[in-house]
């Protein structure tokens, strides 16, 4: 049996039980989601944007299904999709790119949604804080789904935690759909801190507006097998993009990383950061593309790279590309994939310090650069002992985790 | 303290220290000149222990213990303290963090605790004015965007923090102008203990005006081939060192 | 816009000035490709029955496979069939013609007309040629000169029948006939090419070099060149290419193989001036070319330099594998698309030894509605401790129509290499054009003067004589893209 056959099974008896659950806008478009995925399968090796990602066996074991709702606490601009203030259904499934097996997938199974909606002009100080939590007593898989609407002029800061209660496999699925109107800021931090059990699929969709300035970043702090994809389409003047991401692997986690800023009108601008530390048997990758069409003269895009092989057992995949058809354009990217300044390991040895705490100290540094970039202090200051603690080996489970055992 | 036998060292497969003696007693000073890839630099990194650095051949004790058998950070935290010639950046490891983590590997050698937030802060305060260093550099990153000068009196500040018993001073004199070289020296001086001994690498006369030294030694394409007093430096400055390798030939 | 498109079609239709057909009579088999056909290839070359079965089992491994469609380019279905596989301008004369006598005085003009006199006397200071027309190699040079050192230097045809143990040896062994789908074409109706062996110890005194020219219509070119450097060695190869103006396009589906043995060297320069197509983009030459080298000793080097502007479509990839420990390669490339020109093209360094090095420098230019991809892999084994790779590509846009694109792959499997990987993408600088304007030069010739200087890094690593043809080349290519 292929590992798309228990799916389509699944679908084919659950359809109903699903659309039960959910509602008009996300069952309108299921079963055609149902039908690409069917069509499709899951992507294997071949497929350029998933070559460094064993999509088919991840999915391939046997996972319940959980279909239990998602609990909103009274909070504002937070909404369970089905008490929506706003009509998403011009939104809903038309960011996100439909012919994504995984996205596919994620549409025909999913009973329940997020909604983040800021309206007019509205600037919301406290971040907006969405705690996931993986709980089970079985292998379960969870489809999470969740709509991010910031009207014209809003500006929100929204943190996304992962974390997983149980020692258990847990399979996610995960589709975020951003839409960012004219002039509104996003700040948007995901922080995967879950365990070596846990497998997660995540594509992120931000469709950005003219004068728009949106902040995405991408902390695999602890986890099992990740794979991200985050694609941004910039459709109005002026707008700007950075991405920003930190990957920290030991054991034998894999963190692949795939990113599209695609730039489709004059006078935007990207940078890209995103560092990754390989240590053990662990597996980084990552495919950056920028795609300039040829109407979006003045784009300027900065895209960098930056990995430190730990050991020799570590494996690094990286993939920086440009793809562009305007003349009058600034891009560049850089990727390193290097060893550990040994001057600097020398300079603090002879200052005392331990080889493994100069090590330490080096990795640490090395990942500040990216963690230096986090606006909101509160979570900077936290990360940067987070950070710390992981390469410590002080970090090998959810450590928030009040449900962790 | 430091005794050196018969060292032979070389770097990427050659030989640049070729049998090397050299006896440094308690509070002494010993001045090390030479021409240009004599290796005095290279005895300075071996005493140290670089690992770009191989030791073929002679051994190095100090006070008493193997120092070739001892990794770089547990002689550093023995005592033996290089001011480098080209101090490196360490770009996102702040001089806060560096120094703290330096201090107390040293203080746990010595069976001393580990400082307390405080202790330490006020510490790093008295020994900055010390070199006259700027508060402003500690917030920084190891020697990143720090001027030569700097550089030179951010490693006599973290002599001063290490309060090590053995200096190798690798031409801390080059780069620095008339009052900063001033500052540097009187800084050395001021920690200088009478049983702080030194190594003082350097070119010129005018570091040893403030710094006196006991011996000075020639170094001469790998072997030490002469030992005087403090005039012997004075006569380098005035006659170069032909005089001395015609003396050899 | 439409004014100095018009100016664009016009030069580009002006200035390829090899565009020209000879008028000879050639033996050109029958379309086709089939069993047969490559018997008959292998018996006009009077093969070995290895040869043949070689052939044969490539042939029945391409039939397998369908044609590659990865890629940045517009590759058509290429019918097969359409394509005659042999043509022969040397027709009449056994065996491949022995003296500058037996040559049609046709074909002697053809090469004088391209800058490659056959005659020795006539010859560039030091360089030997090996002039390959169509299926079959002209006329190699400076021979006997070379045969006093030990150094081989002739067709891969004349080496089949005087070296059959060299080539057997070592035919296949870098680019293997499954490799690819053009390479198993390639293995199965390979012509002719050049055949180079350096004995131990030695340094070649002269450039060694092929002149390749498609002349003949409907006829796809297949050329094969094998060089083997030995221990201790050091050769210097040039490869140049030329074809006539068709309106239909042409196959080229190319092998280069080179072994480099333990302290040795070769260095592998190209300046590809295949038929672009015209500015509509009708005809051209696919040059679909399989490049590798293996760097098999130790502290061996091996460096590719490569000037690409012709070619409708470019798919090449000059590939080191470094096998040998401290062995060292270098990539240096200038890719100048224009018109619809379409190229792909990059390396691939394989570090598998210790200490092993590579150095990629590529710069493309874009122009007229062409796209222009990099495309390279740096792989690091587990094996290569202490490996290194730098790698800088630049993509320069002259021209709102035409795309530049980076598509490197960097695939680390070892803890102490230490890979670098940099790219930019910009137009022309306009305040060094308007600098050049102040001073009276004329936009056209400020962007040639530009574009040399960005390239110059790349020119520089060419042999003198190809470095000034280089130069020119890429000023003429283009010229009337900036309006």
């Amino acid at each position: 049996m292929t590992s798309e056959q228990q799916y389509i099974e699944l679908y084919n008896e659950a359809s109903e039980v699903i659309k039960a659950k959910s509602c008009p806008v996300m069952n309108a478009v299921r079963d055609e989601a149902f039908a690409t995925f069917r069509s499709k399968g899951f992507p294997t090796k071949k497929v350029e944007r998933y070559k460094y990602t064993d999509v088919p066996s991840a999915f391939a074991p046997n996972y319940g299904i959980s279909l239990s709702p998602i609990t909103v606490k009274a909070s504002p601009y937070i909404y369970n999709i089905k008490e929506a203030p706003i009509d998403v259904t011009p939104y809903y499934n038309n960011v996100a790119d439909k012919e994504d097996a995984i996205t596919a997938l994620n549409t025909a199974l999913v009973h329940d949604a997020l909604l983040i909606y800021v309206p007019k002009n509205e600037r919301v100080e406290a971040p907006i804080v969405v705690d996931n939590w993986l709980r089970g007593n079985a292998a379960t898989m969870m489809n999470r789904r969740m709509l991010a609407i910031l009207e014209q002029g809003a500006e929100a800061t929204v943190i996304i935690n992962d974390h997983a209660a149980d020692k258990q496999q847990f399979l996610t699925t995960q589709v975020m759909e951003i839409v960012c109107h004219d002039n509104s800021r996003l700040d948007i931090y995901e922080i995967e801190e879950t365990t070596p059990l846990c497998s997660h699929f995540s594509n992120v969709y931000i469709r950005e507006g003219r004068d728009c300035s949106v902040k995405h970043n991408n902390i695999t702090l602890f986890n099992g097998m990740t794979r991200n994809l985050c694609d941004v389409y910039l459709t109005g003047e002026n707008a700007e993009i950075t991405l920003n991401g930190c990957a920290i692997g030991s054991g034998n986690q894999h963190i692949d990383n795939n990113t599209l800023i695609h730039h489709q009108v004059p006078n935007c601008h990207s940078t890209e950061l995103y560092k990754y530390v390989v240590d053990d048997n662990s597996v980084g990758a990552f495919a950056g593309k920028i795609l300039v069409d040829k109407d979006a003269q003045h784009t300027t895009s900065q895209e960098t790279n930056a990995n430190l092989c730990a050991s020799s057992n570590a494996r690094m995949f990286t993939q920086p590309m440009l793809e562009i058809y305007a003349d009058d354009v600034k891009c560049a990217h850089g990727s390193t994939v290097g060893v550990m300044d040994e001057t600097a390991l020398f300079y603090m040895r002879q200052r005392g310090i331990s080889e493994d705490e100069a090590r330490t100290l080096l990795k640490n540094a090395f990942m500040g650069q990216v963690i230096d970039q986090i606006k909101y202090e509160p979570l900077r200051q936290k990360l940067y002992v987070k950070v710390e603690k992981r390469f410590r080996g002080e970090l090998d489970k959810c450590e928030d985790c009040r449900l962790c055992k | 303290m430091l005794e050196i036998k018969n060292l032979h060292a070389t770097v990427g497969g050659k030989e640049i220290l070729k049998g090397v003696n050299l006896t440094i007693k308690d509070g002494e000073i010993h001045a090390l000149m030479g021409t240009n890839g004599a290796g005095k630099s290279t005895l300075g990194n071996v005493i140290v222990g670089n690992p770009a650095y191989e030791v073929t051949e002679g051994c190095i004790t100090f006070n008493e213990q193997n120092l070739l058998e001892m990794k770089t950070e547990e002689r550093a935290r023995a005592g033996i303290f290089l001011s480098f010639q080209q101090p490196t950046e360490i770009p996102g490891v702040s001089m806060t963090n560096f120094m703290r983590a330096a201090v107390n590997a040293r203080r746990e050698y010595l069976g001393k605790e580990p400082l307390k937030s405080t202790d330490f802060l006020k510490i790093m305060r008295e020994k900055r004015k010390l070199v006259e260093i700027d508060q402003k550099l500690m917030n920084r990153s190891v020697n990143e965007g720090f001027s030569g000068g700097e550089r030179k009196r951010n490693e006599i500040f973290q002599m001063a923090m290490l309060e090590p018993t053995f200096c190798i001073l690798d031409e801390t004199d080059s780069g620095l102008d008339v009052d900063a070289l001033r500052i540097v020296a009187e800084g050395f001086n001021k920690l200088r203990t009478p049983e702080t001994s030194a190594i003082v690498i350097t070119h010129y006369q005018r570091l040893l005006d403030y710094i006196t030294p006991d011996f000075v030694h020639v170094l001469i394409d790998g072997r030490i081939v002469k030992t005087g007093d403090a005039s012997l430096a004075q006569k380098i400055e005035d006659n170069g060192f032909d005089w001395i390798k015609e003396e050899l030939a | 816009m439409s004014e100095s498109n018009e100016f664009v079609k016009k030069v580009a239709e002006k200035k390829y000035e090899f565009g020209f057909t000879t008028d000879v009579q050639t033996e050109i088999i029958d379309k086709g490709l089939n069993e047969d056909v490559i018997r008959l290839i292998s018996k006009k070359k009077d093969e070995p029955e290895w040869l043949l079965q070689f052939r044969l089992d490539a042939y029945n491994y391409w039939l397998t496979q369908k044609q590659p469609t990865w890629g940045h380019v517009h590759l058509p279905e290429i019918d097969y069939q359409e394509i005659s596989y042999y043509a022969d301008p040397t027709v009449g004369k056994d065996k491949g013609p022995k003296t500058v006598d037996d040559i049609d005085p046709e074909l002697m003009k053809t090469f004088d007309k391209l800058g490659i006199p056959l005659e020795e006397r006539l010859a560039l200071s030091g360089t030997a040629v090996d002039a390959v027309m169509d299926s079959v190699s002209v006329k190699t040079t400076f021979k006997e000169k070379l045969s006093e050192k030990g150094i081989i230097f002739c067709s891969i045809s004349e080496a089949v029948r005087e070296y059959p143990d060299l080539v057997r040896q070592y035919l296949g062994s870098v680019v293997p006939p499954k490799d690819n789908y053009f390479a198993a074409l390639n293995s199965a109706v390979f012509s002719d090419g050049s055949f180079v062996y350096i004995p131990k110890n030695t340094r070649c005194p002269m450039e060694l070099s092929t002149y390749f020219r498609i002349n003949a219509r409907n006829t796809g070119q297949f050329e094969r060149t094998l060089i083997v450097c030995d221990a201790g060695s050091y050769v210097s190869y040039l490869e140049g290419c030329t074809a006539p103006m068709r309106d239909e396009k042409q196959l080229h589906a190319a092998i280069v193989e080179i072994v480099v043995m333990d302290n040795s060297e070769v260095k592998y320069s190209t300046v590809q001036n295949w038929y672009p197509g015209d500015a509509e983009g009708r005809g051209g030459v696919l040059n679909l070319v399989t490049k590798r080298g293996d760097l098999r000793g130790a502290n061996s080097k091996l460096s590719w330099t490569q000037v690409e502007t012709g070619s409708a479509i470019t798919w090449k990839y000059p590939s080191c594998v470094l096998r040998g420990d401290n062995s060292q390669a270098e990539f240096y490339s200038v890719a100048v698309t224009n018109n619809h020109q379409e190229a792909d093209t990059g390396t691939k360094m394989i570090h598998i030894g210790k200490n092993t090095r590579s150095t990629i420098i590529s710069k493309g230019i874009s122009a007229g509605m062409s796209q222009n991809s990099y495309r390279g892999l740096v792989r690091v084994a587990k094996s290569a401790d202490g490996a290194r790779n730098y790698s800088s590509c630049d993509s320069l846009l002259l021209g709102s129509e035409c795309g530049a694109h980076t598509f490197p792959y960097m695939d680390i499997h070892n803890n102490t290499a230490t890979v670098e990987h940099e790219a930019t993408t910009s137009k022309i600088n306009e305040e060094q054009l308007l600098y050049c304007n102040q001073r009276g030069i004329s936009t056209e010739e400020a962007v040639g003067l530009i574009v040399n200087g960005y390239a110059k890094d790349v020119i520089n690593k060419l042999p003198m004589e190809f470095a000034v043809e280089a130069q020119k080349l890429l000023s003429v290519s283009l010229e009337g893209t900036v309006g």
